[in-house]
């Protein structure tokens, strides 16, 4: 089933006993399902509590006294600014502004950050980071962590029932509660939640200790992907690529103001220029009419047949209960309503603009 | 009398006289996950075995349902419009997808029976 390179999560032989189905995603044999399947799974994490191994995904702490000066060359934030546990939501931008990878930075003390990177772009950032490194007084480590997300209205409540305070701890916030161990109020969901990066051993553990629970539940990579959607989240690779800008992507309100008028991140001009003239093409959320999934690729239509972008995610949305899907129209037509035309295996299907996200954002932010 | 024959695709046929009942197997059913959608066949669309005949939509991705012989749709399980979990939760039964009229009956030699199938699932 997969070859020589393929990576294994080193809680592999728990997912093998719990029932997952594996399939390969960013180098990875990753569990994709487990027994109760992909609907199950997705409604479970809206109702309770699911738990998602996301070791794929690569912790970095970038740590020095030009740690903050290298973070914000590096992104188009001003790391010097943060408070301490405050995590945000950025990019590495290349000098085109287009997205090398979307991650989040985590201010861990004065002069030590935590970037959480995704498991694809791992290497390509270890590289851009330690290339950034050398010009700044700076050291980056790669962290050799289980990764676990608990997401859920009941994530919170069954940490505390596994003897983990989550009370004082606010969305996009993070800590570093244990030795080795780092958490934050984040994920990838739209729910409340926490991720939590600890040593294998600890990981085992807490792993136990939250299946005891019957609220938390194994979730898989499948319904991650649907409740992502959902959530109208992007995913690297598909969403937002190297060749696509955070104007275009609509992602600029991860960019504060100061930082748009003055920054000097990699890709400042770039991306101030694309701002000025306006983007050609955005990012929207995509609703097709009836019950059948509009999938990634499809090409999009206006009434008269014309070209107007293409699918870049879709899906079924068991919380929406209908299909979700997410692309780039031109910008004339991305206003919420306007009817395409999708082309699925030759056939039109209607397609409307639809607000993100399709499910409301429950995060805990005070 | 029906006499069920099975392919490797994990596809399940179910024959009587020259009209056979296909379905997706058990096994098949359960690599794909929790359907959401059946793209059903138009009546009377002449197929040639290894066509796409239907095409059936998990959460996550499509997949093709092949002709397993050549002949003539004459009816589609319309129930799975409003309910396509039925394809999860009776396969063989319910769930099943088209019926065909068969082109040439002799191409139901080259198919395996539930024996064979069980050995080629493993």
């Amino acid at each position: 089933m997969t070859g020589d390179d393929t990576k294994h999560l080193p809680l592999e032989d728990l997912h093998a006993a719990a029932g997952a189905r594996f399939g390969a995603f960013a180098g990875w044999s990753m569990p994709l399902t487990y027994p109760a399947g992909v609907m199950k799974e997705h409604l479970h994490t809206r109702e309770h509590a699911g738990l998602f191994d996301i070791s794929h995904m690569r912790l970095f702490e970038v740590s020095g006294p030009g740690a903050a000066a290298l973070v914000t060359r590096a992104c188009p934030l001003d790391a010097g600014a943060l408070a301490i546990s405050q995590s945000k939501y950025t990019f590495f931008l290349n000098e085109a502004a287009g997205i090398i990878d979307d991650l989040i930075i985590t201010r861990l003390g004065g002069e030590r950050f935590m970037v959480v990177a995704n498991a694809g772009n791992a290497a390509t950032d270890e590289k851009h980071l330690r290339a950034l490194a050398a010009d700044f007084d700076a050291k980056v480590d790669a962290l050799d962590r289980v990764f676990l997300a608990i997401q859920g209205p009941e994530a919170w409540a069954a940490l505390f029932r596994a003897g983990i305070e989550t009370g004082s701890l606010l969305f996009m916030h993070g800590i570093e509660p244990r030795e080795n161990w780092f958490m934050s109020r984040s994920g990838y969901t739209g729910e409340d939640g926490f991720e939590i990066g600890l040593p294998e051993a600890d990981a085992r553990n807490l792993v136990a200790k939250l299946l005891e629970d019957e609220r938390v539940l194994w979730i898989g990579l499948a319904a991650r992907d649907s409740l992502r959607l959902e959530a109208g989240l992007c995913l690297h690779g598909q969403d937002i690529t190297p060749e696509i800008d955070p104007v275009s992507a609509g992602l600029m309100w991860a960019v504060p103001k100061e930082i748009r008028a003055a920054g000097s991140f990699i890709g400042a001009d770039a991306l101030r220029a694309i701002a000025a003239r306006g983007p050609a093409h955005k990012r929207v959320g995509l609703k097709p009419e009836g019950r059948q999934p509009v999938r990634a690729g499809a090409a999009l239509f206006d009434a008269d047949g014309n070209p107007a972008g293409h699918v870049t995610s879709g899906g079924f949305g068991p919380s929406a209960a209908h299909p979700v899907a997410m692309g780039y129209v031109q910008t004339a037509l991305a206003l919420s309503g306007t009817r395409l035309f999708a082309d699925v295996r030759g056939t039109k299907i209607p397609i409307d603009i639809n607000p993100l996200p399709f499910t409301p954002h429950r995060y805990r932010k005070g | 009398m029906a006499k069920t024959y099975f392919t490797e695709d994990h596809e399940w046929l179910r024959v009587e006289g020259d009209i056979a009942t296909v379905g997706i197997t058990d096994y098949a059913q359960e690599q794909l996950g929790d359907l959401v959608f059946v793209e059903l066949p138009e009546l009377g669309k002449k197929l040639t075995k290894g066509d796409t005949a239907v095409v059936v939509e998990s959460v996550k991705a499509a997949s093709d349902v092949y002709a397993p012989v050549d002949g003539e749709i004459i009816e589609a399980n319309t129930s799975l419009s409003s309910d396509p979990s039925l394809v999860n939760s009776a396969a063989t039964g319910a769930g099943w997808l088209w019926k065909m009229k068969l082109a040439d009956a002799s191409q139901l030699e080259g198919l395996l029976d539930e024996a064979a199938y069980k050995t080629h699932i493993g």
